[in-house]
């Protein structure tokens, strides 16, 4: 049962809450040293997913390995290597900012002359160093992530769980954070990011799995879901209401892979111009873009709002 | 069901040291309360009530005074306190993701709630046995016993943490539980002042045997069953401790 070397791995895991279905039965292999994105619209079960293999809340069903250790019976040792940056702020009010650090490296046993050097290293790290005597609330929205996260390195991790790392974050903190997680992963750390950040997914992760309704419905490196999905570039068409009928019509006796997104239509898999020339009522109206990973993630999971 | 471990100390040592950040913005009601109801109940009412044995009456309520308070202690950590870090803060949340389990957060507060009524206990004691009304060594005793007593409530009290599904449904619990159980177990009245059926009922609430304890301890006369109520308070504290572990872990794995 206890596979190779996945630094983790899911076998049929699965999550009820009465009777919905947050997570539905995934199989999942990681490995060691990858960066590992989780993509996937509100309610997709991302979270879910993090809080079962961070060994926080037990499956309904299936099972989960930690470097090879079953999660069942090492739940200790395994939430020991992992760091762990959650979505929801749960920094501790009561104390102040360096506390809340010296406090949580008491809760990995960190003796406490290695905690505080561990402390303002983290700090300085997310330039924080000018705030370690504040409380929680005093810091901003950012302030307090840049938090969560330099909290999640204190135990050295070697493996990180990050749930939308970034959110919040203005451009200059967000690409000390890339960068921060780019250097990790040269170090040999292995990271599950969940990001609705579909740059933040492209530039940083090796792997890339979508996630819908509980379930992954493709798995693959960013650039081949883009090439699978979309091809290497999408043509925006924008379109008024009294053509777009007709230019529906033409995309599909032309047999082109597009969808509709009522104002604009989208066409993928389009190589030069030639065939869709004619579709559009005037040559402005048509945009040419190289595809991203946002399109295969509205491919795969629909242009309307999931509730 | 899985028990607690060593590592339980180090949310115990959290919750120590926000008390020691912002003891002077709650603590010293704990103690001014119960000293000033002691002293108006004990000098006011005290001119009216003659006890049998020639007893002065603000001596007989110096033990009901610390075990009332020392469970009050207690029972406020561990509801408001604990939903506060629970639900407000999300303090558990952030303590489960380490190598800390349910079981070593529960076992914490509950141990954190039971060195409240510790110092409540103590400080309480100190005061009385200043104005002379301890006359007792056996007295010694009463700070450990004040501890024993702070797990009992401690382990109620995160029972109904664990049901609770808003910070408002204790006021219930202290309103229909803890207030009665004040006056009621012997605190203020003896006992044998009650109506028969009252009597017996105060036998079955848990702070009666902790108000029998601490009366002889402070006295050193032991003539009640005190052995019964050392392992009534004993047998509560267990079952009460491993039940909130079990119904805490359901509600915090959810
Ligand atoms: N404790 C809970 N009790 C009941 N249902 C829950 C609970 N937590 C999550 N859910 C439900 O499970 C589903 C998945 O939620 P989850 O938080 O995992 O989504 P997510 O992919 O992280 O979404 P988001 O991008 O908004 O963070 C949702 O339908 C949510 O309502
Ligand atoms: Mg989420």
């Amino acid at each position: 049962m206890v596979p190779a070397m996945s630094v983790i791995k899911t076998e049929h895991l699965t999550k009820k809450y009465k009777q919905l279905v947050a997570v539905d039965d995934i199989s999942l292999e990681i490995e060691e040293g990858e960066c590992f994105g989780l993509l996937g619209p509100n309610g997709a079960g991302k979270t879910t997913l993090i809080k079962m293999i961070t060994a926080v809340s037990p499956p309904t069903a299936g099972e989960m390995w930690i470097q090879g250790k079953s999660l069942k019976h090492f739940a200790r040792q395994a939430k020991a290597v992992l760091g762990v940056v959650p979505q929801m702020d749960n920094l501790d009010p009561d104390l102040s900012v360096l506390q809340n650090l010296l406090t949580f490296a008491r809760y990995f046993d960190i003796p406490r002359d290695e905690a505080s050097r561990r402390s303002r290293e983290v700090l300085k790290l997310f330039e924080l160093e000018g705030k370690q005597n504040s409380q929680i609330r005093e810091l901003s929205g950012g302030m307090k992530r840049r938090l969560l996260l330099a909290r999640g390195l204190l135990n050295h991790p070697r493996i990180l769980v990050l749930d939308e790392p970034t959110i919040g974050l203005d451009p200059q903190a967000k690409y000390l954070v890339w960068h921060k997680l780019a250097e990790l992963k040269s170090q040999g750390v292995t990271e599950f990011l969940c990001t609705q950040n579909m740059e933040e997914a492209t530039t940083l992760c090796d792997r890339v799995a979508i996630m819908h309704q509980g379930k992954i419905l493709s798995l693959d490196k960013p650039q081949e879901l883009i090439y699978r999905y979309v091809g290497r570039e999408v043509i925006e068409v924008e379109v008024s209401p009294e053509e777009r009928g007709r230019a529906i019509a033409e995309l599909q006796s032309r047999q082109l892979d597009f969808e509709d997104a009522v104002s604009r239509i989208y066409v993928f898999h389009v190589d030069g111009d030639k065939l869709v020339q004619g579709i559009a009522s005037s040559p402005d109206k048509l945009k040419r873009r190289p595809a991203t990973l946002e399109d295969v993630f509205f491919r795969l999971t629909g242009r309307s709002l999931i509730e | 069901m899985k028990l607690f471990s060593w590592r339980f100390i180090r949310v115990w040592q959290r919750d120590r040291d926000v008390f020691l950040k912002l003891w002077h913005s709650e603590a010293p009601g704990f103690v001014a309360e119960p000293i000033i109801i002691l002293l108006a109940m004990g000098t006011g009412l005290g001119a009216y009530v003659g006890l049998v044995d020639g007893q002065k009456y603000i001596e007989f309520i110096v033990p009901g005074i610390i075990a009332s308070y020392a469970m009050f202690s207690a029972s406020f950590e561990c509801t408001y306190g604990s939903f506060v870090r629970m639900e407000f803060q999300r303090t558990f949340d952030a303590i489960i993701a380490t190598p800390l389990n349910v079981e070593d957060v529960i076992a914490g507060e509950i141990f954190w709630g039971a060195t409240r009524s510790f110092m409540t206990g103590t400080a309480i004691l100190i005061v009385a046995s200043a104005f002379g009304l301890v006359h007792s060594l056996w007295a010694l005793i009463i700070p450990p016993l004040a501890f024993l007593e702070g797990l009992m409530f401690a382990s109620i009290a995160m029972l109904i943490t664990s049901f609770a599904p808003s910070i408002y449904s204790f006021n219930y619990y202290f309103t229909l539980v803890v207030t009665p159980m004040f006056f009621f177990s012997g605190v203020f009245f003896p006992l044998s002042s009650f109506p028969e059926i009252v009597q017996t009922m105060s036998w079955v609430v848990p702070l009666t045997p902790v108000v029998h304890l601490t009366r002889a301890l402070v006295s050193g006369q032991f003539s009640l069953p005190l052995l019964l109520a050392l392992t009534l308070i004993i047998v509560l504290t267990v079952a009460f401790f491993l039940t909130s572990l079990t119904t805490m872990k359901r509600r915090l794995t959810a």
